[in-house]
């Protein structure tokens, strides 16, 4: 492809702040800033910001990292692991007012990120490199970065603040169901499964329901023997028999023993390699 | 306590070297009376002078960790310091031992045989062991009185910087440099789009600032003042959060002039914003409730948010939390408290409610806070 392509006529954008007078401010800011901009979408929230962009395929996304419901980190998480192969990956510029614990992973990485209040001067710094990268037209680029600097972040953060503080290691699963409690030992699970507010306990012999979220649970498992290998799925390592990457970078796995077959995304392919 | 970081060996060098200082003293002392003989007077000294600097601090330690085994919370014996009974029993019998001992050594040295004669060897031993032992009480006084000082001053020292890293840590978890960015960030913004709207915000902020710096200058303040701080920081996020964050406040008249410390309530406040209406989607609303229930006073934050445990606390929060208790605790030991639970009706979210004596400050805090602020301003 040549490099000398001009960027597309209107590039688009979404934008992706909880606090309505700042999503406006960067979208005047953005118009002063990059007049041929088209700003697609503007959403309050990570869960929001994955879907509308999938949905809308931007060619950037600003994300504010502190959002409710899902963090703008997350959002670019989200939607690294379900972007469809081939399709152009948005360029990511990550929001923050001030949060020490994405910036430092990010910024070894070199990521855009902009620091409210946004100043114009780094704002057109910021869209001038965007602008340029856009021109050079590589598609798959972009979400390689993305997901590298996300693999660095995920691998730097486990818990962010709360790391210092680990909780215990659990030993037992109390999944209720009616009045019952079933006592699941964490030795006899195969994967957890994130399902909206609960998360999905299989074992050889059955599935429990747990109302807990994977973020929580996560840290409350030995990381030897669980791996994460998707946003929604964490898998017993030794349960894994063979793993199969096919041509769009996931990963598949056959459990033993078990008939299903799971998906580890491109996030966490990076596990699976031959020794 | 950490009075003395240096290592044992410093201090040990440092008394070493004070003994020669004072065994020089001794030999010219001696010098002055029996002229002529400087050079012997210096070699007994030399000899005897450290035996008995180090029978008195082999003794002192050997009594200090004694007396340390059997009252563990003296501190003066965990440092080395027996106290003055038993000392005064360690010189005499630490010095009559190593006089005795350094005499006949130096004697040995010098070639002078013991005197026989009665009378000449008693005067011969008795005045120098007197002298032996007033410099070694004097030696022992002074390093005694010399660490006493530096351990004074590095306990007043540690103190000071416990005082001010506390101070600043406050002063952190008040000023959380996200809510601080943001709140500019928006500033910045209505300075553009809305100038009468952007001074509101400002003089709010204004009012936050100054009362969340000059908290640590006073004590207490009225109830009213407090929720008159409550609302300047609540005002400002609902800048941020829009129709997201609803606000009552309730404050009965009979309560507006009661003391209370200052700034008590808003870390519960942050608190319920930060992890309990911020991390939900459709936010929800905020109440601060006083009232007087008998002779007690109940000050509660009520959110409807995502409730306790779902959005992870960060240290600021814990350490607000913790400082709202210790406050608590120093005002009205355990007749106050705050306690943090899930809402129980429907719309859920998390209730921290304090609970204190009535009237929540003794009036004497109060009015000492007073001149001491007039002073300063």
């Amino acid at each position: 492809m040549p490099s000398d392509t001009p960027e597309p006529a209107r590039a688009t954008a979404l934008i992706a702040e909880d606090e309505t007078l700042l999503a406006e401010g960067l979208r005047a800011e953005l118009a002063r800033a990059w007049p041929g901009l088209r700003i697609v979408a503007t959403v309050g929230n990570g869960a929001s910001a994955a879907r509308e962009a999938l949905a809308r395929r931007p060619d950037v996304c600003f994300l504010d990292i502190r959002m409710p419901g899902a963090s703008g980190l997350e959002a670019a998480e989200a939607m690294a692991e379900d972007w469809p192969e081939g399709d152009r990956f948005p360029l990511i510029v990550f929001v923050t007012a001030y949060d020490q614990y994405a910036l430092q992973a990010f910024d070894a990485q070199a990521a855009d990120y902009l620091v409210k209040p946004v100043e114009p001067a780094r704002l057109d710094a910021c869209v001038a490199r965007l602008r340029q990268r856009l021109a050079e037209r590589a598609p798959q680029t972009a979400l390689a970065r993305t997901v590298e600097q996300l693999r660095a972040w995920l691998g730097a953060s486990p818990g962010a603040p709360a790391a210092h503080a680990a909780p215990p290691r659990l030993e037992v699963l109390q999944a209720s169901v009616g009045p019952t409690v079933h006592m699941v030992p964490v030795d006899e699970v195969l994967y957890f499964e994130a399902a909206d507010k609960y998360v999905r306990v299989v074992t050889a012999e059955r599935d429990h329901l747990i109302r807990t979220s994977l973020r929580e649970l996560l840290p409350q498992l030995d990381e030897r023997q669980f791996w994460q290998v998707h946003r929604s799925l964490v898998v017993r390592a030794r349960a894994i028999e063979t793993a199969q990457r096919d041509e769009s970078g996931k990963v598949f796995l056959k459990l033993r023993g078990r008939p299903e077959r799971l998906t580890a995304s491109r996030l966490y392919a990076h596990l699976f390699r031959g020794m | 306590m950490t009075a003395r970081p240096s290592p044992l060996w410093h201090g040990f060098a440092r008394r070493g070297a004070y003994t020669v200082v004072a065994c020089l003293a001794v030999a010219l002392l001696l010098t002055a009376m029996q002229p002529r003989h400087f050079g012997l007077h210096l070699l007994y000294s030399l000899i005897i002078g450290p035996l008995c600097w180090l029978a008195v601090d082999g003794g002192r330690l050997l009594a200090a960790r004694r007396v340390a085994r059997r009252h563990p919370q003296d501190v003066a014996a965990r440092e080395g310091w027996p106290g003055w009974g038993w000392m005064a029993a360690v010189i005499v019998v630490g010095v009559s031992v190593a006089y005795t001992a350094g005499l006949a050594v130096a004697d040995a040295i010098a070639g002078i045989a013991p005197s026989t004669d009665g009378v000449g060897a008693w005067r011969r031993f008795a005045f120098p062991l007197l002298l032996s032992l007033v410099a070694s009480v004097a030696v022992t006084g002074t390093f005694h009185l010399r660490e006493r000082i530096a351990a004074m001053r590095a306990e007043a020292e540690a103190a000071r910087r416990a005082a001010a890293e506390s101070q600043l840590r406050v002063l952190q978890s008040q000023l959380e440099p996200h809510m601080l960015f943001n709140t500019l960030a928006n500033l910045r913004v209505l300075i553009g789009t809305d100038p009468p709207r952007a001074q509101a915000m400002l003089d709010r902020l204004i009012a936050f600032l100054r009362a969340t710096l000059g908290a640590s200058r006073r004590t207490a303040h009225p109830l009213e003042a407090e929720f008159a701080r409550i609302a300047d920081y609540l005002a400002l996020m609902q800048v941020r959060m829009g129709p997201r964050l609803l606000v009552r406040l309730d404050l009965p008249d009979e309560l507006k002039a009661v003391e209370v410390p200052t700034l008590l309530l808003q870390p519960l406040v942050e608190n319920a914003v930060l992890h309990g209406l911020e991390p939900k989607l459709g936010g929800g609303r905020l109440e601060v409730v006083a009232r007087r229930d008998g002779e007690r006073l109940r000050l509660s934050v009520r959110d409807t948010g995502v409730g306790p445990g779902v959005s992870p606390a960060g240290d600021g929060t814990r350490f607000g939390l913790a400082q709202v208790r210790e406050r608590l605790a120093a005002l009205h030991a355990d007749r106050a408290g705050l306690r943090l639970e899930p809402a129980t009706d429907a719309e859920g979210g998390t209730v921290a409610c304090i609970e204190m004596p009535w009237p929540a400050a003794p009036p004497a805090t109060a009015s000492a806070a007073r001149p001491a602020d007039q002073a300063r301003a």
